[in-house]
């Protein structure tokens, strides 16, 4: 009797503690009731989000493009949110101007198909979907459990306007300002080298297919005769349609890309 | 604001990218995930910042001058990347980073891709005797 008394006792006294500190939690700043500046981040972070996954589940390849602005320019209307001005205006240029600029320039140098391509997405999805599932649930539950209580507050002057974030470039962070710059000009250079079309190779495919072709039965290590075990008997033919095979390569695949890889997949 | 929404949405952002970057076959592709990824990371310093110039008293704004430094890297990033696909692309004919296999382990004789590459591999050594 005595031990059912204390029982309802402690019971009694849990349930009342329990919304005693729900209270206090919610007395100070409570996720049940958010301010306006905590809707318009939700609202914007759902239509980012959603850009987010669009990009990386469609299949149009120029839309993935498209939506990476909704999701970039998302995520500049929150650094505003949160009173970061310059960040935000350096995301609007930066990445919705010039960087989706050059991802949209590379598809089309690289012949992307314009309507659906079936080939977009690569045979391991569902592994990458659990690991993606997998981090996802672990970030959040750590990043929830360690900041759940903490606050910004958000009055007062911008913690991020132009004249703040200068300050504090040019005052602390100059010499990082300095090397980032010799950064950007390496990154030029090599851009520019990576991208020129050597002209000895490239400029005649003939001219280079030729001496090649010529050379090919002399050379006395050739790669296909292990390969093709008859091929010690009959080099002209089993080397010859190989060089010939490779300035060809590039304009046979080109518009076999959307179709080939494909029957792969169905081969396996 | 609570710090956790700017940090779940983060989160988020990161782990979709994390599934493009996995999930994806052209290479143009994966790069746009790899900005996604950055970007949540920019989202993490920048709400941090913010919160730790209040809370902490913190003057040297960390958070918002390594934002800014993760953006110059990924501009650089971006157009060396397009600059080796480019390049990848006229030599191979394709941005499948699924083909581009030449430095894996060699497989089993019943390979698909066999035949495919053994090919590819003798015609760039005679690319390179020539």
């Amino acid at each position: 009797m005595s031990l059912s008394a204390t029982v309802a006792a402690t019971t009694h006294a849990l349930t009342s503690t329990a919304p005693a500190t729900t209270a206090a939690a919610t007395e100070t700043h409570g996720f049940l009731s958010p301010t306006g500046v905590e809707i318009a981040f939700l609202l914007v972070g759902l239509v980012t989000f959603g850009a987010a996954i669009v990009t990386v589940t469609t299949r149009q390849l120029v839309h993935a493009a498209l939506w990476l602005v909704v999701t970039l320019g998302g995520l500049a209307v929150e650094y505003l949110l949160l009173t970061a001005e310059f960040i935000a205006w350096v995301q609007v240029l930066i990445y919705v101007g010039s960087v989706v600029v050059l991802l949209l320039f590379g598809l089309m140098l690289t012949k992307a198909p314009i309507g659906r391509s079936p080939d977009a997405d690569s045979g391991n999805r569902w592994a990458a979907l659990t690991v993606a599932v997998a981090s996802a649930a672990a970030l959040i539950w750590v990043v929830v459990d360690a900041f759940r209580t903490t606050w910004i507050e958000l009055d007062g002057a911008a913690a991020g306007s132009t004249a703040v974030t200068g300050k504090a470039l040019f005052q602390n962070w100059v010499l990082p300002f300095e090397a980032l710059s010799v950064l950007l000009l390496a990154a030029l250079v090599g851009a520019i080298v990576l991208s020129r079309k050597n002209p000895d190779t490239h400029e005649d495919p003939t001219a280079h297919e030729s001496p090649a072709s010529r050379r090919k039965p002399d050379s006395p290590a050739a790669p296909d005769s292990r390969l093709k075990p008859d091929s010690p008997l009959k080099p002209d033919s089993a080397a010859a349609p190989n060089p010939r095979k490779n300035p060809d390569a590039p304009r046979a695949a080109a518009p076999a890309t959307g179709t080939r890889p494909s029957a792969e997949e169905g081969a396996r | 604001m609570h710090l956790a929404y700017p940090a779940v949405l983060s989160a988020l952002l990161f782990c979709t990218g994390l599934y493009g970057v996995l999930a994806r076959r052209n290479a143009i592709l994966v790069l746009m995930s790899v900005e996604l990824m950055l970007n949540a990371v920019n989202l993490n310093l920048v709400a941090f910042d913010v919160w730790l110039s209040r809370a902490a008293r913190d003057t040297l704004h960390s958070g918002q001058a390594l934002t800014l430094f993760t953006i110059a890297i990924a501009a650089a990033e971006i157009g060396i990347g397009l600059a080796i696909v480019l390049a990848v692309h006229r030599n191979r004919g394709t941005a499948d980073i699924d083909r581009l296999r030449d430095t894996a382990e060699p497989h089993g004789p019943d390979d698909p891709d066999g035949p495919d590459e053994a090919p590819a591999t003798a015609d760039k050594k005679a690319e390179a005797t020539a």
